[in-house]
């Protein structure tokens, strides 16, 4: 079974602080190293090390055999990684920006996911796409979207969001390991610190984050379980990626004591995690970046209905990005931030 | 601003918009007169490791061995042994048998569905046995060829195409959607085209790993229009992949003729030159040009000199599927009077000929191929046929989604078995 490693409160090495970036560097490099059958490949991945430095390095010291660049062309990306799967590599495409992936549509949701289905066996798409998402960065309607929904839809596929640095090297180790095809969305936003929200305050680092203490080596978090962000009994929270340490920093703020749940993998869901803590508080807010309307906070709400339903206090409160297009100047108009997720929580807590 | 509802208010000449249209529908007189099939014998042979541009002229031309005279002609002669020849027709009357018995069975309700490839056996026999048997294919849905010569069970074919409780897919796609890893066979998909770039993928993969083994697949001319053709195209030039890009153009797509693939401007093989991948067009009613077409390719590939695209010209004498009625939209004289021929009747000719085989033969093999294709399927109807009986324990359906059932996977399976208890309580259904 996977193990975690003991908890970093009780380190006492040196500790080792990374951003985003360079944790997820840091797990690509150890898989590079621990299974020849790893590849890399994607738009700029190669010799420049990525548009946003992921890749950094990785093919002077793995060679052009294992990292390189590829055409612009989502569609060859995946359909050429589903037959390196077939082949029986273990290909890591990245796909620059999440809002690019939809060329590549097909060969995720007719091809990968459905692959070791359709032949009984035969052949898997042990594929872990990576793609940064999310917006907050001035990225425009184009590279800003959370389409993690579309995916969640997808039967076959496994969708993991990584919050933190040291998730996110864990559970891209635990994705690359995994014998199904992994969409593994990385929130640019928190790429190199943890975003509260208040966009008009300055902006931290990871150092001064706990879960910027990265260990060296290998080490994974096991896909499908949730992270208790903190203890508390007033609410339930349930959040993923940036909107994590949004939520958290608006608890704070208000000096609300919540129960936050990260979820870190949506599909396959932690769904003992989310029951365990809505039986406790009984009030439940869903936060997510992406788009209202059949976006993956309907799925939680619906499950905590049918599960939960009489441990409930007060209606669910969803907060999400509107039903728009990603706007460019009206970024933080657009964006779930302190002042939407404040009157969701003053809605729970009013009785 | 001009408006729109009234054209020619200003001096400027009308557009016009050109909708492709074949020559001949229903009840039309079928003349393919037009058609430049050229001389066997005639077309050079280039090296293998000949750069694209210094060949451009066979993806215009057509490759031909076989004369009218029944005897092979010319540089692409792949010189086969009577033997081998023997074999290669033995399989076409096989896959033919074949055909007629599944269609048949569909007739008679015991599939959903099926698919001939009458007139095209060439296309992917000839091939299949110009490759190594370890190469990889990743074929499009009317290949059954490559598995008759590869020599994959029929049974097993038999029980796929019943969805039968023997069906190694366990009833999961629809029929003749194979699968065997066991003959690097890759599993066939139904959305089409996604096969072209995985091919190249895979062929990558195995140059990344310095292996010798190369990959080969098929599509028909009217999904070359799909972007994954030339995602294909465009990845199996940038890496020089070892990979044959095989472009079964057999006229038609459903009912739509290749013009809608883009046929009435040039050749499926001039695709080929326009990514820089060496390209040939040869007669797909030919089973020798096919087979000398595929040996070149697969030598190219073998020796790093990369990819290949072949163009087979042939023609889809039958109908697209058990679902289509081609009556409804081409002539029915166009397969009578296709200028290359049946590929069938070709190399039989061809080896009466070369006095290597005779009439009372080939009558005997074709009884032979009927009564074993019949006796198999009498022995996969043991297993089931498709809608009497629920052949698979239900727990099956949700199997394979993922390595492994998570949680919610769990809940549905408890869910159809309790629907399946509550329907048709303890007892199997249908037995």
């Amino acid at each position: 079974m996977i193990e975690e490693p003991a908890s970093l409160g009780d380190a006492v090495v040196a500790e080792r602080r990374l951003n985003m970036i360079e944790a997820i560097n840091e797990a690509l490099d150890i898989m590079l190293t621990r299974d020849p059958d790893v590849i890399i490949m994607g738009e700029d991945v190669g010799y420049f090390g990525g548009v946003f430095r992921a890749t950094a390095g990785l093919q002077a010291k793995h060679g052009k055999n294992r990292v390189f660049d590829t055409p612009i062309s989502e569609c060859g990306i995946i359909g050429a990684a589903v037959g390196m799967g077939a082949y029986g590599l273990r290909p890591v495409p990245e796909i620059q920006f999440a809002d690019y992936i939809y060329p590549g549509l097909d060969q995720l949701i007719s091809e990968a996911a459905r692959l070791r289905y359709r032949s009984a066996g035969d052949y898997i798409a042990p594929l872990t796409v990576r793609s940064p998402f999310g917006g907050g960065i001035f990225g425009g309607q184009t590279h800003s979207q959370s389409p993690e929904a579309l995916f969640t839809h997808v039967a076959g596929l496994k969708t993991v969001i990584p919050a933190t640095p040291y998730d996110a090297k864990g559970l891209l180790i635990s994705a690359i390991e995994d014998n199904d095809p992994v969409i593994f969305f990385e929130p640019k936003r928190i790429y190199n610190g943890p975003f509260t929200g208040f966009y008009d305050k300055p902006v931290e680092p990871w150092k001064k984050h706990p879960d910027s203490v990265v260990p060296e080596g290998y080490y994974k978090i096991p896909l499908g379980k949730a992270r208790h962000v903190r203890e508390g009994e007033a609410l339930t929270v349930i959040a993923y990626g940036t909107m994590v340490h949004v939520a958290q920093a608006v608890c704070e703020a208000k000096g609300v004591d919540a129960d936050i749940l990260d979820l870190r993998t949506l599909v396959p869901l932690d769904i003992k995690a989310i029951e365990a803590s809505v039986e406790k508080t009984g009030r439940v807010l869903i936060v997510h970046e992406a788009t209202r309307t059949s976006g993956f906070g309907a799925e939680l709400s619906a499950l905590v209905t049918e599960r939960c339903f009489y441990h409930l206090e007060a209606p669910i409160e969803r907060v999400t990005g509107f039903d728009t297009p990603y706007p460019h100047s009206l970024e933080w108009a657009y964006f779930p931030g302190p002042v939407r997720i404040g009157e969701a929580i003053d809605k729970l807590l009013k009785d | 601003m001009v408006d729109p509802a009234k054209p020619g208010q200003i001096n400027r000449p009308a557009l016009a918009l050109h909708v492709p249209e074949p020559k001949y529908r229903p009840g039309d007189t079928a003349d393919f007169s037009h058609i430049d099939i050229g001389t066997p014998g005639d077309q050079p042979r280039p090296d293998e490791s000949a750069h694209p541009s210094e060949m451009g002229g066979l993806a215009y031309g057509l490759v031909r061995v076989l004369g009218d005279d029944h005897q092979a002609h010319g540089p692409w002669n792949p010189r086969l042994s009577p033997d081998t020849l023997r074999a290669m027709l033995g399989h076409m009357a096989l896959v033919r048998a074949f055909d007629e018995r599944m269609f048949r069975g569909q007739r008679q309700g015991k599939t959903s569905f099926y698919m001939k490839c009458t007139g095209e056996e060439a296309t992917s026999i000839a091939p299949a046995m110009a490759l190594a048997s370890d190469d990889m294919v990743f074929p499009s849905y009317r290949q059954q060829g490559i598995l008759i010569a590869r020599g994959y069970p029929l049974i097993d074919m038999i029980n796929q195409i019943y969805s039968n409780k023997a069906d190694k897919l366990k009833g999961r796609q629809l029929p003749i959607m194979y699968s065997s890893r066991e003959h690097s066979f890759f599993s066939i998909s139904g959305n089409l085209a996604t096969q072209c770039p995985q091919a190249v993928g895979w062929a990558m993969a195995s140059a990344a790993k310095g292996d010798s083994r190369i990959a080969a697949t098929w599509v028909g001319e009217g999904s070359t229009a799909e972007g994954d053709f030339h995602a294909a195209c465009t990845f199996a030039a940038v890496y020089n992949a070892p990979v044959i890009l095989n472009v079964v153009n057999n006229q038609w797509a459903i009912s739509s003729f290749s013009g809608f693939a883009g046929a009435e401007r040039t050749t499926f093989a001039a695709r080929g030159l326009g990514y820089g991948i060496a390209a040939l067009r040869v007669d797909g009613n030919d089973a020798l040009a096919c087979y000398a077409a595929a040996e070149w390719a697969a030598n190219r590939a073998r020796g790093n000199h990369g990819p290949t695209m072949i163009e087979y010209f042939t023609y889809r004498a039958e109908g697209h599927s058990t679902s289509d009625d081609p009556s409804g939209y081409r002539s029915a004289q166009e397969r009578e009077e296709w200028p290359l021929g049946d590929p069938v009747s070709r190399l039989k000719k061809h080896l009466i000929a070369i006095g290597e085989w005779d009439e009372e033969r080939h009558a005997a093999m074709d009884l032979e191929c009927a009564e074993r294709v019949k006796a198999t399927t009498k022995e996969a109807e043991k297993n089931g046929i498709l809608g009497h009986g629920l052949h698979h324990p239900f727990h099956t359906m949700f199997e394979d989604v993922y390595e492994e059932l998570p949680w919610h996977l769990e809940e549905q399976a408890e869910q159809a078995i309790r629907e399946r208890i509550t329907k048709f309580g303890t007892e199997r259904p249908f037995g």
